[in-house]
């Protein structure tokens, strides 16, 4: 399958932390790769210096065969690169003081300078497709946590991105509430949208995503096809990180 | 209360509320507004740290929160001809009030800039916004919202604060009054009638404080 996103040698440190030690990373057209990994294993930083949420010391990042040296990108390629993809937040961060129709539609109209008209009829049907047209006009501190992240969802499809990063989506969501989150993350995966999550959801790993990525310590350790990966784990220590979420062998 | 009083109290209530329209109201809303200009642009060159202007910013407020309100009119209004440069009472009021009043309101929006969860930004950045347009439509209304009803507080208090402009010769509610008791002899009457004056200031002010908390409340916690 034709690559779509690349990263080589990414590299971070906090101070004396080094929290990434150089991750490769490949995702194909229409790919779902799962980051697996216990926490403190740079996941998150993984994932948010993929989107230049925070600046990788080292590293090369190809979107489409457009190449950027991750630590020097200007301003101006980030800002071209963001707007190709899209990105959703643990914990939601929809604008505050925007109804939920506003979250989806700031991006087009004031990013992208689509017409107000045409960026709400995208907003509806984005809302839509999560399920929550009866929500439009409502405030995010109106909406339940789990409607929270499907107008994060919705936000991020209307700018109709080549590729979604979530972080954790569902972990800041009380248990009743993931399964709403997860199906609407299902329908894209169906679709053919390119994602790539951080998750500590195996059943969504094992049921949704066809790639997975296992990090520990700020490096991979295992990458591998989601059958193979959850089916037969080569690596003692993915097997024991499985075994202890449950998630081995059925 | 004798009739004379009585007379006098309601001769002089027009006599001090006109020189409150006229005056003190002007003074307030031209003060404040310019010091809620100097307060954003600061409270701003701070939040997204631009180094010199930063500096600049924090030795202003030092400054101004450093010195008395008094002091800095004495200064602007008679120290300041010795330089050269003479301006009219009502000017000089302008200039001293916003100027003092911005630096407590810059650190009111400093602060409630610094209270928008970082997240905001982030997903402002995420959709494609530029730093500007995330300031703009994101952070700053949020934080408005938040710094409202402190700044409310620092309007009433500048009503009041007013009155210290009698000092330097403009003919406000309290100079107005102090000329009406030179006349009448009657100093507990007066000041307690131009006291409950700025009380009703403050009355009407509070509640359009209420009724402007209940417009920014629209979208909840």
């Amino acid at each position: 399958m034709e690559t779509m996103l690349s990263a080589r040698g990414v590299k971070k440190r906090f101070g004396a932390l080094e929290v990434l030690r150089g991750i490769d990373l490949t995702v194909s057209r229409g790919d779902v790769v799962a980051i697996l990994g216990p926490s403190g294993s740079g996941k998150t930083t993984l994932l948010r210096c993929v989107n230049f949420l925070e600046t990788a010391d080292e590293g090369t990042l190809t979107l489409d065969g457009e190449t950027l040296d991750m630590p020097r990108a200007t301003r101006r390629q980030i800002a071209a690169y963001r707007r190709r993809t899209a990105f959703v937040f643990q914990n939601y961060n929809l604008f505050r003081n925007k109804t939920a129709l506003q979250n989806v539609t700031e991006g087009l109209i004031v990013a992208r300078k689509t017409p107000r008209a045409q960026a709400e009829e995208i907003g509806y049907k984005m809302l839509e497709k999560v399920g929550l047209s009866d929500r439009a006009h409502h405030y995010p501190a109106q909406l339940s946590g789990g409607q929270q992240q499907r107008v994060a969802i919705a936000r991020a499809l209307a700018t109709d991105p080549e590729i979604i990063f979530f972080d954790e989506p569902t972990s800041a969501l009380d248990p009743e509430l993931i399964g709403e989150v997860l199906s609407v993350m299902r329908d894209l995966a169906r679709e053919g949208m390119t994602m790539l999550v951080v998750t500590h959801e195996l059943s969504f790993a094992r049921g949704v995503a066809n790639r997975v990525i296992f990090m520990e310590g700020g490096a991979v350790l295992a990458q591998d096809d989601a059958e193979a990966f959850f089916g037969n784990p080569r690596e003692e220590r993915v097997r024991a990180f499985l075994s202890t979420l449950g998630g081995l062998g059925e | 209360m004798t009739e004379r009083l009585v007379r006098i109290l309601i001769d002089s209530f027009g006599k001090i509320l006109l020189p409150g329209l006229t005056m003190t109201i002007p003074l307030t809303v031209i003060s404040f507004s310019l010091a809620m200009v100097i307060a954003v642009v600061m409270a701003l060159v701070q939040y997204a740290n631009v180094r010199v202007l930063r500096q600049i910013a924090r030795f202003y407020i030092w400054v101004v929160r450093g010195t008395p309100l008094l002091v800095q009119l004495f200064v602007v209004f008679y120290g300041l001809p010795g330089v050269g440069i003479v301006l009219d009472p009502f000017p000089s009021a302008v200039i001293v009030f916003s100027i003092n009043e911005g630096a407590y309101c810059a650190e009111t929006m400093r602060a409630a800039l610094e209270s928008v969860p970082v997240g905001q930004l982030e997903a402002g950045y995420c959709v494609g916004m530029s730093y500007l347009q995330i300031m703009r439509r994101i952070v700053l209304p949020q934080a408005l919202r938040t710094a409202f009803p402190p700044l409310s507080n620092s309007l009433i208090a500048m009503v009041k604060d007013t009155s210290l402009a009698s000092n330097i010769t403009v003919t406000e509610m309290f100079m107005a009054t102090q000329r009406i008791v030179a006349l009448t002899y009657e100093p507990l009457a007066l000041y307690c009638e131009v006291g409950v004056i700025y009380l009703l200031f403050s009355t009407v002010l509070t509640r359009l404080q209420r009724a402007g908390e209940k417009r920014l409340n629209a979208y909840g916690a």
